[in-house]
């Protein structure tokens, strides 16, 4: 059993943040070509950081802790922590907006949001939205 | 490089991606801030998970603590360490989750499934463009 703790711990990540997706509405497993297209660069990116790590000798893995299943260097579960955690903070993001409405700084430039004209989202004024709100 | 010094560059990068090169300015925003601060305790957790039981094992040349010890868990705090885990791993966190939700909001914002908005079916605003109630 215990080959499965690495797995554990990202069975817990996943199950503390997914049912964000259906009690919240986040909507963000619904949008999952945008969700891939994010992943990917951070997936690429930190997988050549662990794997620079490992070589380096930075960190180890057990392998009594571990699948033994390996990509390339790292174990299989090194590589799902890179997806598992990036969608967990996503559904975290998007589970605040679905709760607190507060601006992400994608929304539709000119769109009212919540009574609030967002005329450009790249200054859009976060105080003037919540003082609204 | 050593751990500490790639972490700390990850950091930057992705402060300056953030800020300077895709202006998200995710940083600058109260939605962050509170996700982070709900991420960063559980990273807290599963790091703790994974270096206080050893599954993770450090390397004292890499990092400003000490190795893991051959013989049991590293030290809860002090000596480079926040909860078994070296502080090194929050930077880390930081660096994957700041990276993570420039491009998601950057992705978003370029129209890529930027609707349907999360939370409950919103009410059109009377006199908004056409498609951008939130839904």
């Amino acid at each position: 059993m215990s080959h499965l703790a690495y797995l554990g711990v990202l069975a817990f990540v996943l199950l503390g943040s997914a049912w964000l997706e259906v009690v919240l509405r986040t909507r963000v497993l619904a949008r999952w070509r945008r969700l891939l297209l994010a992943l990917a660069p951070v997936v690429v990116v930190f997988v050549l950081w662990d794997a620079y790590a490992v070589s380096a000798g930075h960190w180890t893995f057990d392998p009594a802790r571990t699948t033994g299943i390996r990509l390339g260097t790292l174990p299989l579960e090194e590589v799902l922590f890179f997806v598992v955690v990036p969608v967990a903070a996503v559904l975290t993001l998007e589970a605040v907006r679905a709760v607190k409405r507060w601006e992400v700084g994608d929304e539709v430039p000119g769109a009212c949001v919540d009574g609030v004209r967002v005329d450009d989202a790249d200054t859009v004024d976060d105080d003037a939205a919540r003082g609204a709100s | 490089m050593t751990y500490t010094q790639l972490a700390v560059l990850g950091v930057v990068v992705v402060v300056l991606l953030d800020l300077v090169v895709v202006r998200t300015r995710l940083l600058t925003r109260r939605v962050f801030w509170t996700a982070y601060a709900i991420v960063v305790s559980f990273q807290l957790l599963s790091n703790g998970v994974l270096t206080g039981f050893g599954i993770v094992r450090y390397d004292g040349a890499a990092i400003v603590g000490s190795s893991t010890p051959a013989d049991g868990p590293p030290p809860f705090l002090g000596d480079g360490r926040i909860a078994y885990a070296p502080f090194e791993d929050l930077l880390f966190g930081f660096a994957l989750v700041v990276l993570t939700l420039v491009l998601w909001v950057w992705l978003g914002r370029r129209g890529v499934q930027r609707t349907p908005y999360a939370g409950p079916p919103r009410v059109p605003v009377p006199g908004a463009p056409p498609g951008s109630d939130r839904g």
